[in-house]
């Protein structure tokens, strides 16, 4: 304990040191160079003071279409508590042409177990703990990107893209880190207009039925996105 | 169940619905902003013989069509490495960096198209990231975002969510972080930071209660520059929570990621 203080108060004025050491730091607190060069003067002997207007070229800035975001409607099948409608939204960011990544949020709403409904009792949670949100932050890849035909005049892009990733379920009362994996279909309308087709797995661990297990979340889902 | 979880999950639905309202309405404004700003694209002259279109943002898709020598084009988007450009025949197509970097602007200058590399990983304002791994033996996600105030100092700001087996929380933190060698591609950092979190026992746990300490952390860690604007990320935190006992508490964090800049 105690060293551990020692350590980060060493490593303080370690910092501080370095820092004022550091060349880089200059322009920090605003002690860099900045001193204008002195006006030309004029060349001795010139009568007429040329008055050339310079056009002023603004150059347009060019829209970069990186981001999609979008909203989606699907099923989720909550295991041991059937399958319920499910809807959230999505963003995403473009890194490179194969790599992305994505945060999403969804909201459903867990049915009863068979128990629940077999033995006509209690049941296992109030009505607010059914309700099912979670949250994920994913990274995917474009694996299979290409272009589909419809009829003779039309083609369309379209990837099919593997994702996964970390994030958070709110269930039964508690947060659970959940990971999740899956495949999608992303169907390009237009150049900035896409449909998803989504299948994901999410996993985590519950211990809400006696024993700590992993479940498996199944969803699907439909969505349309924007790029911008 | 505890009054206290009835209302966050109600007011977690409510502010998802808040959310998926506020899209529709950035939807809708998307939709309108595109139809409105059809004004004026960055124009550029072909300079090699030929300018390849192809018909989407990618190295697999077919060329349909080429723009001669001399001929000017529209530059109507980006996307990574893509440009959509149209024609002086009206069609429009995508155009790869490496070909639009061979054109001409009106002045006669060629075009620069920049493209990220190691340099702008060493130069780059503003990173956002997200990594996860074990903190104290709970699960812990975090994202962040950091300005730089010079290739050596940035700041960054931290958000976590820590879930954990008996416990939840969350942890919010504002870092200094000091690299060294900015310009190496595994780029060795140290920091340091202070802020908050908040934990609450697992609603199967009886005892315990909600609490909210402050933490300070010394840090070290590695950035590594994979390609483009991609940067991965390890690192290990030591915390030291504030707690109001007798005792403080010592947590160590193991955390990867990755992260891009912008």
């Amino acid at each position: 304990m105690e060293s551990r203080f020692r350590v980060l108060f060493l490593v303080l004025p370690m910092i501080a040191l370095t820092l004022s050491g550091c060349a880089a730091t200059k322009s920090l607190f605003g002690r860099g160079d900045k001193s204008a060069p002195p006006p030309a003067e004029l060349p001795q002997g010139q009568v007429i003071e040329p008055e050339v207007e310079r056009r002023k070229v603004k150059e347009p800035k060019i829209d970069t279409e990186d981001f999609e975001i979008g909203a989606f409607v699907g099923v989720l099948s909550i295991e041991d508590f059937g399958s319920d409608f499910v809807y959230g939204a999505r963003i995403a960011y473009h890194v490179t042409e194969g790599f992305f990544v994505e945060g999403t949020a969804g909201q459903t709403k867990a049915g009863l177990t068979s128990f629940e409904i077999l033995s006509g009792g209690a049941p296992l949670l109030s009505d607010s703990d059914r309700q099912y949100t979670y949250y994920n932050l994913n990274l995917g890849y474009n694996i299979l990107p290409g272009e589909v035909f419809i009829g003779e005049g039309r083609a369309y892009n379209n990837a099919l893209y593997l994702i996964g990733g970390l994030g958070s379920t709110r269930f039964a009362g508690d947060d659970r880190f959940t990971v999740n994996f899956g495949v999608g279909y992303r169907f390009l309308f237009n150049d900035s207009v896409a449909f998803h087709f989504d299948f994901r797995d999410h996993l985590y661990d519950i211990d809400l039925l006696g024993e700590e297990k992993t479940t498996h979340n199944l969803e699907a889902h439909v969505g349309v996105t924007m790029f911008f | 169940m505890s009054e206290r979880n009835i209302t966050t999950i109600l007011s977690t639905s409510r502010s998802i619905k808040s959310a998926f309202l506020t899209l529709l309405v950035v939807l809708t404004q998307a939709i309108s902003a595109g139809v409105v700003q059809a004004d004026e694209y960055k124009t550029v002259a072909v300079a090699d013989p030929y300018l390849e279109m192809r018909t989407g943002p990618g190295r697999g898709y077919p060329i349909f069509h080429i723009i001669d020598r001399g001929e000017t084009v529209q530059v109507l988007a980006q996307r990574t490495d893509w440009y959509k450009v149209r024609g002086p025949d009206g069609k429009e197509g995508w155009v790869d960096r490496a070909q639009m970097e061979q054109t001409l602007q009106p002045d006669g200058e060629t075009t620069r198209f920049a493209q990220a590399n190691q340099q702008d990983f060493t130069d780059a304002k503003w990173e956002a990231g997200l990594v996860a791994g074990d903190f104290g033996g709970a699960n812990i996600i975090s994202v962040y975002g950091g300005y730089s105030l010079n290739p050596n100092v940035s700041i960054e700001v931290w958000g976590s969510q820590i879930l954990g087996n008996f416990s939840n929380g969350w942890m919010g933190s504002v870092n200094v972080v000091h690299e060294t060698w900015p310009d190496w591609r595994i780029s060795p950092f140290f920091t340091l930071g202070t802020g908050v979190i908040h934990t609450s026992p697992k609603s199967t746990i009886i005892q315990g209660e909600d609490r909210t300490d402050q933490i300070a952390h010394v840090g070290a860690g590695f950035r590594v520059y994979a390609t483009r604007r991609f940067v991965l990320r390890a690192e290990y935190k030591s915390y030291v929570v504030f707690t109001s006992r007798d005792d403080n508490e010592e947590v160590e964090e193991w955390k990867a990621g990755f992260a891009f800049f912008f």
